[in-house]
């Protein structure tokens, strides 16, 4: 028990996915401006990094490594989490319309959210066994939601700031996501 | 003909330089650019992809029926990938070892969907090449600028494979390394900054 909470204390703020890891990032800046959309964005990744980790594990162990072709993992987990994500969006569309209404258009948006593959990727690289996969890759993606949150929070504030020409936009953006990532840095000698 | 040909290759490296002006790909960009070496090796197998996957779509690009281009896409860069991943672990496994969990990820890097989405898929193969090739070295220059940066003010010296070529304590005598530039939170104020001084020069 002790192990799982090191592991998510781990995955959540020490190795933060978006901060220390830099996977995920393009979304991180694009979804940002508004916290509406990012918790839309948030609540997706949350979604479908708990199952897109739990189907690539079991697809890298009872396929992959069996038949040996682990040298077309790549392949093969773009296409099971792109596939996941289409079946994912028919079943949200068909059954809770009203989930799907909230998340709508983030869901195609993360299949090219490098956060989930790079994720799926670390399981295997770290030979995680399947309980743990399951619980590092949703304290993966509540670290993204959690800094995807924290940051549009400061970017709505940042709108009412006078910016100097040159740092404007996408700039800032990178500065503040720097701070941020400072104090997610605090974390370090945790775990 | 000829111009446009040009213009295409060039634009790569100033009007259009990724991740600058184009705000994509920027998680190897903050991800492996704590050497210069890092940056130029990941910069290159950026290209090789990115080259490969617009010659390819451009050949095909009125086979792949418009509905699942995306899947198409997807499916092409992910084989160049992985020939990529098996090539480095042969030839460069060191190099291989330290860009790690960002070779696989070269798939999703937004770069490269993207150009064959807005270019690739629309251009002859010709133009395709020269726009890949320009956008792949624009964005190893990018890299390899950033790495210099992180590298010289994090560690003091620049070395490109086991050869210090500059020396930042011999030059200034009693240098500290500032060593905040290589860790996590360096990368996104570097680039902010980098990103802001060229808001500056190429103000219009």
């Amino acid at each position: 028990m002790g192990d799982y909470i090191v592991l998510i204390i781990s995955c959540i703020f020490v190795n933060n996915i978006l901060l220390a890891q830099f996977l995920g990032n393009c979304p991180f800046f694009g979804t940002s401006k508004k916290m509406e959309t990012a918790i839309g964005m948030g609540m997706a990744v949350v979604f479908v990094l708990v199952l897109g980790g739990a189907m690539t594990w079991l697809t890298y162990e009872y396929l992959l490594v069996p038949l040996k072709l682990v040298y077309l993992r790549t392949i093969v987990f773009i296409l099971v989490i792109a596939g996941l994500v289409q079946f994912v969006e028919m079943f949200l569309k068909k059954n809770m319309p009203a989930l799907y209404a909230g998340l709508g258009i983030f869901l195609p948006l993360i299949t090219t959210n490098c956060a989930v593959l790079g994720a799926c990727v670390i399981n295997i690289d770290k030979e995680y066994n399947f309980m743990q996969a399951l619980v590092a890759s949703f304290a993966f993606a509540a670290g993204f939601g959690l800094a995807l949150v924290l940051f549009a929070g400061i970017r709505e504030r940042i709108l009412l700031a006078r910016v100097p020409k040159p740092l404007q936009d996408t700039s800032i953006a990178l500065i503040t996501a720097g701070i941020l990532s400072l104090s997610f840095f605090a974390f370090k000698g945790m775990a | 003909m000829a111009k446009s040909l040009a213009h295409e290759f060039f634009k790569g490296f100033w009007q259009e330089i990724p991740p600058f002006r184009l705000v994509l790909g920027i998680c190897p960009m903050l991800g492996v650019t704590t050497k210069i070496q890092f940056g130029i090796g990941m910069g290159i197998a950026t290209t090789f992809v990115l080259v490969c996957s617009n010659i390819l779509i451009s050949m095909l690009r009125n086979l792949i029926p418009s509905k699942v281009r995306i899947a198409c896409f997807i499916i092409i860069v992910a084989t160049f990938v992985t020939v990529v991943e098996l090539m480095m672990q042969a030839f460069t496994y060191g190099l291989f070892k330290q860009l790690g969990v960002f070779i696989p990820l070269i798939v999703v890097n937004c770069i490269v969907l993207g150009r064959a989405e807005a270019f690739a898929c629309k251009n002859s193969v010709i133009m395709s090449t020269a726009d890949g090739l320009g956008i792949g070295l624009g964005y190893t220059l990018s890299l390899a600028a950033i790495g210099s940066v992180r590298e010289l003010l994090g560690a003091g010296t620049l070395t490109v494979w086991g050869d210090p070529i500059l020396n930042l304590s011999s030059i200034f005598p009693g240098f500290e390394p500032f060593v905040f530039t290589v860790q996590a939170p360096g990368a996104f104020m570097i680039l902010g900054l980098m990103l802001c001084a060229m808001n500056m020069v190429g103000k219009k």
